[in-house]
């Protein structure tokens, strides 16, 4: 698979067996992929380390969000009176679709054709940039992870840092060739320099920006960002127009809620303390920021799964990526096999949800299920659960006489009864006879088994059954013990 | 489907849908005043109060600051000026753009001090720095709050200036995140700024590198 070629939309995109076949090959990626996350998971380790109520947090973080999705139409009716009584324009978008017609008309209301934009995985999520571009407007992105992968031509691989799966010399080759710096070194610090230099000029002279949004707070009608470089307040507080993008899971009730998120966040995305900056801004102030504020509350399928008693925690997600980070799957395949902006374990949970299981089926299947992504998560989703509830729901919607389930009846069949039970333990060691082979010690293998068994396989290889079993073992010895 | 009025945007149909169908899905009414009461039922058992002393909580917050590359000077009112000059004369800076409101006894004698009025973004780039006092300071995190009130200005001139030198009073500073942000409760809708040491990215390769947008060089004095 080609990033540079198309986008990361789980309608089209591969399964996620075929790409991580393909990313599996890419040693330069993985091994880009890896250094990442394990940074980012010992400073995360070393920060939390240091908390010694984190886990009353967690708690806290997980009542919080999960009472908002309870009270979820009242919240955002709250936040939307006082986000409008403070001077902001609130916007309803029921899809992905909607969302994009609205921001493009008041990108075009404006009156401009270019818009600095905030890294936001909402707007990445339903590809903003292509439909912005095919209306005329350029989208310059202005975090550093983002910019790297918009003039790369490439997609997010991350949650929290999308251009992770590049190294410091691939970026100055993207940077060299785009920005036109033949003499860019490749220190961290050149590339941040070079960026700066290249984004300046635009904060100063774009006049509309669009943004993501962590928090949308209820109580006050603000919103909060959190961010490293600055180049998300440059965007909230040069231009005239402010267009804020936000999925209706990001409300939270009250600005005491903060106390908490704002803990919560930053030590489980970066392994930072708190992010270098944070901003809140309510409406729209009198000579101090954009003139113009909007916010667009878009669904795109996120009430579906709020209609899943099960899969509904997957809505309590506050967009850190911790669980990425800590994923044997992940760190092994990177983002892009995922097929989809959202990667790792919440991605493969969110992502089929947020597709309603039209497609994306695969992903829940991409994990070992072995709760690395459950310990770690700030608002304590059970990711290994929902991942088993979307797989019996995958399952159930190939109907009663798929293979799987068929094969699965049929086992139940022979557990029932012991006869059966013993006739297909002899029958399987008859079976496997023509695939074992021998290693250096004597010991059986078989590498390759025929249909539906090659899933096992595939990836490993089984070992031959035992010549008998323990209940014939114990029959055998007779009375005396021996 | 969106349509235009007046050169807005209709989304009344879009948001009477989603509406619904989160109702749908929750399957039941919300009324207000139980929303209240299962929110003041949400545990919160994690620190909300400071355990430290005060001259530990300083120290806190002086290696907080430290750790993000901040330099941190200590003095008591009388010293402030003096201290300003020596920062900005090591700094090399000069033209130097204020908030209104900013305390004149803190401003020393040689510099060029320019109190802001609304000028555009591309002139607050022609400014070697910035002076602004502070609303709080969290010394677990090593965070300093900004708002927008007198003597701390608009959110564009602590921003685009390449330096930021930021009085923080000790009597502000507070142990805990929960402390914070209770103190600004009461103003919580004025444009509210948290930065902790200069701007910076982790984007490549995970490096922390020092300085992307907003200021590369930042000074506090703690004041008290």
């Amino acid at each position: 698979m080609n990033p540079a070629t198309t986008v990361l939309d789980p309608k089209t995109s591969p399964t996620f067996p075929m790409a991580a076949r393909a990313t599996l090959e890419d040693t330069q990626l993985r091994k880009n992929v890896r250094h990442a996350t394990e940074v980012i998971q010992n400073k995360r380790a070393r920060v939390v380390g240091e908390m010694p109520d984190w886990q009353q947090l967690r708690e806290s973080g997980r009542q919080i969000r999960q009472h908002t999705m309870d009270n979820l139409d009242f919240y955002l009716e709250e936040f939307e009176r006082n986000c409008t009584r403070a001077g902001g324009q609130v916007h309803w978008a029921r899809d992905g679709e909607e969302a994009k017609r609205i921001v493009t008309a008041l990108v075009k209301a404006s009156g401009s054709s270019e818009v600095i934009k905030i890294k936001s995985m909402t707007t990445e999520e339903i590809h903003l940039n292509l439909t912005l571009e095919a209306a005329g407007i350029r989208a310059y992105e202005t975090d550093l992870a983002e910019l790297i992968i918009q003039l790369g031509n490439d997609q997010p691989s991350h949650i929290v840092v999308p251009a992770l799966h590049k190294n410091r010399q691939q970026i100055r080759e993207i940077f060299q060739r785009e920005m036109n710096l033949p003499e860019l070194g490749e220190k961290p610090q050149d590339l941040a320099d070079a960026a700066r230099k290249f984004l300046r000029e635009k904060f100063l002279r774009v006049k509309t920006a669009v943004s993501g949004a962590n928090y949308l707070i209820a109580e006050t009608g603000g919103v909060c960002i959190v961010e490293s470089e600055g180049n998300g307040r440059m965007c909230l507080t040069l231009p005239d127009t402010l267009i804020t993008i936000a999925g209706i899971d990001k409300v939270l009730p009250r600005f005491e809620d903060l106390e908490v998120m704002l803990q919560l966040l930053p030590r489980s995305a970066t392994g930072e303390r708190m992010n270098p900056y944070n901003s809140i801004w309510t409406g729209v102030r009198e000579g101090d920021g954009p003139k113009n504020f909007h916010v667009v509350l878009m669904d795109n399928a996120r009430t579906e799964v709020l209609a899943d008693s099960e899969g509904r925690q997957t809505l309590n997600c506050i967009r850190c990526g911790a669980c990425q980070n800590a994923c044997p799957v992940y760190r092994q395949t990177g983002g892009h096999a995922y097929g989809s902006v959202y990667a790792g374990p919440i991605g493969a949970i969110l992502t089929p949800q947020l597709q309603q299981l039209h497609h994306a089926q695969t992903l829940p299947y991409a994990s070992s299920l072995c709760g690395a992504c459950y310990e770690v998560c700030p608002v304590k989703i059970n990711i290994p659960e929902v991942l088993i509830h979307l797989r019996n729901k995958v399952v159930q919607q190939k109907g009663p006489l798929n293979p799987e389930a068929l094969a699965m009846k049929t086992a139940g069949a022979i557990f029932r009864s012991e006869s059966r039970f013993r006739a297909a333990q002899r029958l399987g060691r008859f079976a496997e006879t023509p695939l074992i082979r021998r290693d250096g010690n004597g010991d059986g293998w078989i590498g390759w088994l025929p249909g539906l068994l090659g899933g096992w396989t595939q990836v490993r290889d089984l070992k031959e059954m035992p010549k008998e079993t323990f209940r014939e073992w114990w029959e055998k010895r007779g009375s005396r013990g021996n | 489907m969106a349509t235009e009025v007046n050169g807005g945007i209709d989304s009344s149909v879009a948001r009477t849908e989603v509406l619904r169908r989160i109702r749908a899905a929750n399957g039941r009414p919300v009324e207000g005043a139980n929303v209240a009461e299962q929110w003041s039922g949400i545990q919160r058992e994690y620190q909300r109060s400071a355990t430290r002393s005060r001259e530990e909580i300083l120290d806190l917050l002086e290696d907080r600051l430290h750790d993000y590359d901040a330099n941190v000077v200590r003095t008591d009112e009388s010293g402030i000026a003096a201290t300003v000059a020596k920062l900005l004369t090591e700094r090399g800076r000069r033209k130097i753009v204020i908030p209104p409101g900013l305390n004149p006894a803190w401003l020393p004698e040689g510099f060029d001090f320019v109190v802001d009025e609304g000028a555009p973004s591309a002139e607050l780039d022609g400014f070697e720095g910035v002076m602004t006092a502070s609303t709080s300071a969290i010394a677990i995190t090593g965070s300093v709050i900004l708002q927008n009130v007198p003597g701390q200005g608009r959110r564009a001139i602590s921003l685009i200036p390449d330096y930021h030198l930021c009085f923080v009073r000790v009597e502000d500073v507070v142990e805990t995140v929960p402390e914070a942000i209770a103190g600004l409760k009461e103003r919580s809708i004025l444009p509210t700024t948290f930065f902790a040491g200069p701007s910076a990215t982790a984007d490549i390769e995970m490096t922390r590198i020092k300085g992307v947008h907003g200021p590369r060089f930042l000074d506090i004095i703690l004041v008290g």
